[in-house]
């Protein structure tokens, strides 16, 4: 039973020269207790596709497709019936915590203000759920720091907090993304270990948006690889981690350093919003590319979107 | 971790401490400045203030220049009127021959009481319009608001206070044409020398009343400009806000769109806003020269157009001093204000 | 000026100074800025051809006192049976040079001492930068007053007088955008090339600072206008026989059931302020906003 279930969504964005897709048809599903990565570089529209579920686009953008959650579809809510879901049966949590959370408003107030908007509990109900919130997320003196501001934590905390003012309503999805690139390595892997204790402790599923398929490789249990606006490879970690079956894949993995062999980056750069290559999008950067692969789009069969599969048969 | 109840306090503190100490270096510096713009003014105080009988005698004319101590040094005279200031003496006026500082404390009260009442009406219409405008950018209202912001900053004061005289007293008779209260009427006892706040303490509500419709018209009048002013720059300032990261976690927590605009964006935006209100009201003060005029308001306003035409010296550096540190005042609260508005001021 | 501008120059402060003006922006088609800029050109117009253009002396008592607004005098006859038209026509020869004036005397004085000040830093710096803070305070009405007062009725002895408080405005905004500018890699460049200090600072820095600099001044000149004619209503800015917008507002003032004495040389005012800062205000949305918070410290 997932969780999420999303289809051909695909989303327009406002460029120079009109509207440009930066989702191209990309479908993925999350089931409960899961833990799902969305792996890519940046630019690949992996973030976008997660802020277009709640309807975070920035103004001008245009989202078709379909998101069944919890028995409506996410694509077609609006106004109050969109931001009940936000917050509430979705959390996110973002990228920098240095700039996502309000600077003028206490640890307490950023904590509460969703839970007693939702929920309707009391002020005082909402910081005692706070201050348990940011005890679960390992923060210090959690009554003290409810009356403190975003500048006197560091950024590993300050991330803790805002995955702390994420769980506020008991969500069933948690959309995280990049929560541990703006932090240091062994931030880092507190904040994997956060999320994968989450998961078991509080049931809840999770998309795990990051470039890093090292960060993915320790904790997610699916992956979906975007490339270009697309997923070009989706499965379970461990199998696409020790046998990747799509160029691009093995490009990032051989991207990421290893004491045996050091780290191969991927050739030429991924295109811009507007400038996708037909075909194959990742045909100019691909080894193994084919004069079909600049002119059939390959679509994702079986987990893959590549049909020539150069690196099984070799 | 430090303990909430110990750290809060003392940063905003030093925070304060620091700045009064600005403020004071400041105010004695502009007392230099006023000092030595008064005696570049061209002109001789004696032909302005004697009559040609008296300008023609030598000795009248000398025992006046004494009398005023003009026959001494400059920096002999900065030296004295400084110690004087610190008694509170502002020296004389040569035009009344009274203690500049009995008329100043004469006429402060109701050029403030106008300027105050100005500085609200422009902080509550003002703001409100900017942020009306900025929650329905490119909007037809926003457009019209532009239109209406800008008309607000590039109306002549003096032609709109004849125009709302025209037609709200003269044509409607709905206002009363001037003054601070009807002819007749005693003003409230002395505590404040604001009518509106003595009345109140007197229980004189039909004082009060009298008081308010007296300066509906010239307060709105001196507003036009600052609420013309903020409305332009908090829709600026909210827009900018808008763009920050913190706004889209506000909106992915599912807040509905007036906690979001109250709460989030109107805060961060305050601090750029409160800073030209601050300057603002320097505006308001220089305002109140051609307000007053028309309005007959016996405040600073009138008493500086009839320092400077007597060219009375004294009167001219104390109305000036006055108003520069009223004005520097104003930017101190609005620095303290900084540090209450946003905790990263008052905190480090 | 400083306190009227003292504002106005806080929005430019905060809104407008960027480095340059944006380059892509899509919405070109900005009709306040058009609208503004139209009716200043006319204004300069009518200022130069006012000879020209004016239909009869605006000197001459040659009709009626107080003809109401008619074929003959569009904008009826004044208090003298002088052509309340003509007279408003000639009037923008005393407030739109003397404007221009003031701003251009204070942006020049202000824009090099506080370029000066940022650039070479030091004690020249908070020399420079300690007398704007003081002079800036000094309430510039009352300083003009005074001078209009000693000197004789005449806006140009009022407009020197503001020239001495209304400077540090651009000294501030000057010194802000070389300090922000000084420091841009480029420049750095150039000065490892050899280049003088006084070079990079008119050729490399120069630039960056007049895009600001010159919003600024549009929306000042507005801000002059409004003072100068402020000074003439009080009765401190020309002789009497001469045409000028304050002075025959104050006229209509005290002739008051004759409305059309104070409401023509009062939209004149009006129509030219809000032109310029029409004008201004387009300019300010077209700088580049994201630099503007590096100015405003």
């Amino acid at each position: 039973m997932s969780v999420l279930d999303v289809s051909d969504l695909r989303v327009l964005l406002p460029a120079a020269d009109g509207l440009q897709p930066a989702v191209d048809g990309v479908g993925f599903t999350v089931g409960e207790r899961e833990i799902v990565g969305v792996a890519g570089e940046s630019g690949s529209g992996k973030t976008i596709s997660m802020l277009a579920l709640l309807g975070l686009t920035p103004p001008g953008a245009r989202v078709t497709g379909s998101a069944g959650f919890g028995g409506q579809d996410l694509l077609a809510l609006k106004g109050k019936a969109l931001r009940d879901v936000r917050g509430r049966s979705i959390a996110v949590v973002f990228q920098d915590p240095m700039t996502s959370l309000h600077p003028m408003l206490t640890i307490g107030r950023q904590l509460t203000e969703h839970v007693r908007h939702h929920l309707g509990v009391s002020k005082r109900a909402a910081l005692d759920r706070a201050a348990e919130l940011l005890d679960l997320v390992r923060i210090p003196d959690p009554k003290g720091a409810l009356g403190r501001y975003p500048h006197q934590f560091s950024g590993g905390m300050r991330q803790r907090i805002a995955i702390a003012m994420a769980l506020g309503c008991s969500p069933d999805l948690l959309i995280a993304d990049e929560p541990t690139t703006a932090l240091d390595v062994t931030v880092q892997a507190g904040i994997l270990r956060l999320l994968d204790r989450l998961r078991t402790e509080n049931g809840l599923s999770i998309i795990l948006i990051t470039h890093d398929l090292g960060v993915l490789s320790s904790v997610a249990d699916r992956l979906y690889v975007y490339y270009a606006g697309r997923i070009v490879e989706a499965g379970p970690t461990s199998n696409i981690i020790q046998q990747p079956r799509h160029p691009y894949t093995q490009g990032l993995l051989n991207a990421l350093p290893r004491a045996e062999s050091g780290l191969t980056p991927i050739g030429g750069t991924p295109p811009s919003l507007g400038a996708v290559p037909a075909g194959c999008a990742f045909h100019p950067r691909c080894a193994f590319a084919e004069a079909s692969c600049t002119v059939d789009r390959p679509e994702l069969v079986d987990g893959l979107a590549c049909p020539i599969n150069p690196l099984v048969s070799s | 971790m430090r303990n909430v109840l110990t750290w809060r306090p003392r940063p905003y503190l030093k925070f304060v401490l620091v700045r009064l100490g600005a403020l004071v270096l400041l105010a004695v510096g502009i007392t230099l400045v006023s000092f030595i713009l008064t005696n570049l003014i061209p002109g001789d105080p004696a032909a302005a203030n004697l009559g040609q009988r008296a300008l023609s005698d030598p000795a009248i004319v000398a025992a006046f220049r004494h009398q005023h101590g003009l026959d001494q040094p400059l920096p002999v005279q900065y030296g004295k009127y400084l110690a004087g200031l610190l008694h509170g003496d502002f020296g004389t006026s040569q035009r009344s021959n009274r203690p500049v500082s009995d008329e100043l404390a004469e006429y402060v009260p109701a050029t403030l009481e106008l300027a105050i009442t100005a500085v609200v009406v422009s902080l509550v219409v003002g703001v409100g319009l900017g942020i009306l405008a900025a929650t329905r950018r490119n909007s037809w209202l926003d457009q019209l608001l532009r239109v209406v912001s800008l008309a607000g900053v590039s109306m002549p004061t003096f032609w709109l206070a004849l125009a709302a005289f025209f037609v709200l007293f003269y044509k409607l008779g709905i206002l009363p044409g001037g003054g601070r209260l009807d002819p007749g009427l005693d003003p409230p006892p002395h505590v404040t020398g604001l009518y509106t706040v003595d009345s109140l303490l007197a229980g004189q509500w039909d004082i009060f009343g009298n008081a308010v419709f007296h300066l509906i018209m010239p307060a709105l009048v001196l507003a036009a400009y600052t609420v013309g002013l903020l409305t332009r720059f908090t829709r600026a300032s909210m827009l900018e806000v808008l763009g920050n990261d913190y706004i889209r976690t506000a909106h992915a927590k599912g807040l509905p769109g007036r906690t979001i605009v109250f709460r989030h964006v109107l805060r961060p935006a305050l601090v750029p806003i409160l800073t030209v209100a601050g300057l603002a009201f320097g505006s308001l003060l220089s305002g109140t020269v051609l307000v007053e005029q028309i309005f007959s308001w016996n405040g600073i306003g009138q008493y500086a157009y009839q320092s400077a035409l007597n060219l009375d010296l004294p009167a001219i550096m104390g109305v000036s001093l006055v108003v520069a540190v009223i004005y520097v005042t104003v930017n101190f609260v609005v620095d303290l204000l900084y540090g209450v508005v946003d905790p990263r001021v008052r905190l480090q | 000026m400083s306190t009227p501008n003292a504002a106005g120059n806080a929005v430019a402060d905060a809104l407008s100074p960027g480095l340059k003006l944006r380059k892509n922006r899509r919405r070109v088609w900005r009709p306040l800025g058009v609208i503004g800029l139209v009716v200043l050109v006319i204004w300069i117009l009518v200022a130069v051809l006012a000879p020209v253009l004016a239909p009869h002396d605006p000197l001459a008592q040659q009709s009626d006192r107080f003809l109401s607004p008619s074929g003959a005098h569009w904008f009826g006859t004044d208090e003298l049976g002088r052509d309340v038209l003509s007279r408003v026509v000639y009037g923008s020869r005393v407030t739109i040079p003397l404007s221009l004036l003031l701003v251009v005397c204070s942006l020049v004085i202000g824009a090099v001492v506080g370029a000066a000040a940022g650039y070479y830093g030091g004690w020249l710096e908070m020399l420079v930068m300690r007398t704007a803070d003081l002079v800036f305070a000094f309430p510039a009405i009352i300083l003009a007053m005074a001078v209009v007062a000693a000197l004789g009725p005449d806006l140009t002895n009022a407009v020197l007088a503001i020239v001495v408080v209304s400077w540090p405005s651009y000294a501030r905004v000057a010194r802000g955008l070389v300090l922000s500018s000084r420091n841009a890699d480029y420049v750095l460049a150039t000065r490892l090339l050899g280049a003088s200090g006084r070079r990079s600072l008119l050729v490399d820095v120069t630039p960056n600072v007049a895009g600001p600099i010159l919003v600024l001044a549009t929306l000042d000149v507005g801000n002059a206008a409004l003072l100068l004619s402020g000074l003439s209503f009080l009765g401190l800015g020309v002789r009497p026989p001469a045409a000028e917008w304050g002075a025959m507002v104050a006229a209509g003032a005290s002739n008051f059931d004759k409305w059309w004495l104070g409401l023509f040389p009062g939209l004149a005012i009006l129509t030219l302020v809000l032109a310029v800062n029409f004008l201004g205000d387009t300019l300010r949305d077209m700088l580049d906003p994201r630099t503007a918070r590096a100015v405003i410290q």
